[in-house]
């Protein structure tokens, strides 16, 4: 029965949304109020509709009720309760289930916390809204039916992946989908502006908290992920520049420089085409992953789709939802009123260069992603682009956005002058060269490459924060005066200084964890020891465990620094038997400076009879194995995640929550989208 | 500043950029482009010796062997074949955690002068019943597709 309901929901959403796509746009032409209200009902009903739907595949899920489909295929009854709900959304069906109901939910923000919008944007924001909501349940409805039963129900689920049980890539999908279907109100908002003809500074101050809310869940999406592939794959790698990961991070470069060149579009009025240019391609860039990912043309681990007809009808949606408002761009843009002039060094000139830079980073990625896909497209050749690609078209691209975003916030709107920027630089210049020294004197085999990417760090995160002791003066007024200066500083200042101060940390963590990354890959027998980057790992032999749904070996280290114990890690390696796979579970330490990780792989035994068992049983005794030393690897994550809070600080900023030139009424205290 | 001289400004800055970009784009392109051969290929088309490619197949039944090199590290030799002709191929570290023999296989590395494909990454992701399609096409190709059972 529940299920039953839930894909009732699920059509009467889709019935919703379309309502929700013709009414309030007949009402904004005719300038009818009633007829433009209608689009809040019904975005929130059409969010009522598919959370209603959520939840009763959530209830299957947890029920394990193997009668109905994807929940055979996907689950199991001997999985933890945790796996059991997160496989929900850990399959085809469930995640588009998912993606849409995150589009309807800020479809239900926008109807909800836009009361100060002008009713004719707010009308045509959610019919934009609903027309991708459409053509998202329509595909669920037609072509991937979460709720489809079987007759006869089989007696267990065939098991969720078990790459997928595992608690960092539980949340990775919703946070990745926050992000992706985030830039979809950017998106609706720009739409509606091209329709309507017109953009002001109200209306990037609209736009500016959906970006900062989509960019902040997509930064913790990614990191989520990029961490998952650290510790579970087993490389000791945590980017493998996988068309997977590119396709998430598309839409992150253009998404950053959507954040910047709508502060421009806001506080200067200018940039604006180019804001809304760079809002419809956040958003192409996001179906453009979804399709990439689900469509099954690349292969991995989140491929779930297999059937042509879904890639088809993702890619008509593709065609209509790129190539329309590119169209609607191309006619538009060009009667949209340029605004705000601005000398080239000013602060809006830095921001432009960060822009550029974005956008061109952004082009070598979807280059390097895509071109294998053509060339196979074209005449079925194989190729593939690999790190080396990225690593040296994208790095040097990255360098000049890195000054310019020190850069910049010490410059005046409109016209700014170098010398005086350059001058408040210099603590930041000579911390950067301190650290650049000290790279070069004390560690051995530090490259220049290496000591200049410390040294960029060192001038990032130092630049952040004379940049906030600038503004509020510090050493120069009494402390007390600078407390309260920093007090009253808007929180989109401080978002900005923490996410800036997170880039540094993010930084320092690629540079030392590329440079100085100590691999040891061996053999190793209980009792023995080896030698990582002066940390000793004594191996005590492994032991077999029973999990609730896997079989693991375990094996024991004890890791030792000059004779004083450190930690005790116990890789393993798990056989899921129901879908006959064998994971990796890195043992990691963290000493917040460094990782130290370890992998056990198969004893040594000589060749291996095939169709054996998942483990050999006959052994020396002697276990293959990886340890790493991985410096500063964790500030790769933290820095995301300061960047992510950054933006959650900026976020809060009750100046977004003021609808300019509208007086606002007192707003609940929370952001609309922050707690999400 | 005038709004032309802006605009040039604007243009030269954009040009420069994309200048950049296109020039180290297509150098690092022409470098890293790697190409994926099947073991039929790679005998037909004289792949040149340290070029970097990908190669793919199934690993051959009873061909996995493997022993300890004297600096204690696990050396793994095995034959990937497409069913028409298979290639050397010798690989040192931990298997990835889905190698079986009788599976699909991508190896990333280089053709040795001695004809043994020296494999510096293996690709097996996937699970038992997946095959990448490059592999699949592999075996199509040689015409072997329907003995295997053509998995999903």
């Amino acid at each position: 029965m529940i299920p039953e309901i839930g894909h009732y929901a699920l059509v009467l959403a889709l019935a919703v949304a379309a309502v929700q796509v013709v009414l309030p746009l007949i009402g904004a032409a005719r300038n009818d109020t009633a007829l433009m209200e209608t689009g809040r009902s019904a975005a929130v009903a059409q969010f009522g509709f598919i959370a209603l739907a959520f939840a009763c595949l959530t209830q299957s899920y947890v029920a394990s009720d193997f009668s109905v489909r994807t929940v055979a295929d996907n689950s199991n009854s001997a999985m933890p309760l945790l796996y059991k709900f997160t496989a929900t959304w850990g399959n085809h069906e469930g995640s588009m289930v998912l993606w849409v109901l995150i589009l309807s939910l800020f479809g239900a923000c926008v109807a909800t916390f836009g009361r100060n919008l002008p009713p004719a944007l707010r009308a045509r924001v959610l019919a934009v809204q609903a027309m991708i909501g459409v053509a998202f349940l329509a595909f669920i409805v037609f072509t991937s039916n979460p709720f489809l039963r079987l007759d006869p129900a089989p007696v267990d689920g065939s098991d969720l992946n078990p790459l997928l049980q595992d608690p960092g890539l539980a949340f990775h999908p919703p946070f990745l989908y926050l992000g992706y279907v985030g830039f979809s109100t950017t998106f609706s908002f720009a739409i509606a502006a091209l329709i309507e003809g017109q953009v002001d500074p109200a209306w990037a101050r609209w736009v500016r908290p959906w970006t900062l809310a989509a960019w902040s869940a997509l930064t913790v999406g990614i990191a989520m992920g990029s961490w998952w592939a650290y510790y579970e794959l087993g490389w000791g790698g945590w980017w493998f520049w996988d068309p997977v990961e590119n396709a998430s991070f598309m839409p992150w470069l253009i998404g950053t420089a959507l954040l910047h060149s709508a502060i421009v579009a806001e506080k200067r009025d200018a940039l604006k085409t180019w804001t809304i240019l760079l809002a419809i391609l956040a958003f192409a860039l996001s179906l453009i992953g979804t399709f990439l990912v689900r469509s099954g043309v690349l292969t991995s681990v989140h491929a779930f789709a297999v059937d042509p007809a879904r890639g088809l009808f993702i890619l008509i949606i593709l065609v209509v939802a790129i190539g329309g408002p590119l169209a609607l761009y191309a006619w538009r843009a060009p009667a949209l009123k340029t605004g705000g002039l601005f000398a080239a060094v000013s602060r809006e000139g830095a921001m432009v260069l960060n822009n550029l830079l974005l956008a061109t980073a952004c082009a070598t990625v979807f280059l390097g992603t895509l071109y294998p896909l053509f060339l196979d497209a074209v005449n079925g050749t194989k190729v593939s682009v690999g790190p080396p690609f990225f690593n040296a078209t994208f790095v040097p691209l990255m360098i000049p956005v890195a000054i310019a975003m020190i850069v910049a916030p010490l410059m005046t709107w409109k016209r700014g002058d170098i010398a005086p920027a350059l001058a408040r630089l210099w603590p930041g210049l000579a911390a950067a060269a301190i650290v650049a020294a000290t790279v070069l004197i004390y560690i051995g085999g530090a490259t220049a490459l290496a000591a200049f990417g410390m040294a960029l760090a060192a001038w990032v995160s130092v630049g952040a924060v004379i940049e906030i002791a600038e503004r509020v003066r510090l050493f120069r007024v009494p402390l007390r005066d600078s407390l309260a200066r920093a007090a009253g500083l808007p929180r989109a200042a401080w978002g900005m200084t923490v996410a800036h101060f997170g880039v540094g940390l993010f930084i320092a963590g690629v540079t030392a964890s590329s440079a100085w990354q100590t691999e040891k890959v061996q053999l190793v027998r209980p009792g023995e020891s080896i030698d990582v980057a002066g940390y000793n790992f004594t191996f005590k032999g492994a032991v077999e465990e029973q999990g609730p749904n896997y079989i693991a070996r375990r094996g024991t280290f004890e890791v030792t620094r000059n004779g004083r114990p450190v930690t005790t890690l116990y890789p393993a390696k798990r056989f899921y038997p129901v879908q006959r796979q064998t994971t990796t579970e890195a043992a990691i330490h963290t000493l917040w400076i460094a990782d130290l990780y370890a992998v056990i792989g198969d004893p040594d035994e000589g060749s291996r009879e095939s169709g054996g068992p998942a483990f050999p049983t006959r052994s020396d005794g002697a276990w293959a194995t990886r340890l790493y030393y991985n410096p500063l690897v964790p500030w790769i994550w933290l820095g995301a995640l300061v960047m992510a809070l950054g933006g959650g600080i900026s976020l809060t900023d009750r100046r977004h929550r003021i609808g300019a030139p509208v007086p606002a009424r007192p707003r609940p205290s929370t952001a609309p989208a922050a707690g999400e | 500043m005038t709004r032309k001289r802006r605009r040039l400004y604007l243009l030269a800055l954009f040009m420069v950029g994309l200048g950049t970009a296109t020039a180290l784009t297509l150098m690092a392109f022409q470098d890293n482009l790697v190409f994926f051969y099947s073991p039929s290929d790679l005998l037909a088309k004289n792949v040149p010796p340290n070029r970097a490619v990908r190669i793919g197949g199934l690993v051959e039944q009873g061909s996995v062997e493997r022993r300890s090199t004297t600096d204690s590290k696990v050396q793994v030799r095995f034959r990937i074949t497409d069913l028409s002709h298979e290639v050397a191929v010798v690989y040192v570290g931990i298997i990835p955690d889905l190698f079986r023999e009788g599976q699909g296989v991508v190896a990333n590395g280089k053709l040795g002068a001695d004809g043994v494909f020296q494999a510096s990454e293996l690709l097996a992701k996937h699970d038992e019943k997946y095959m990448p399609p490059e592999v699949a096409d592999a075996l199509k190709k040689s015409g072997r597709w329907q003995e295997t059972g053509a998995p999903k």
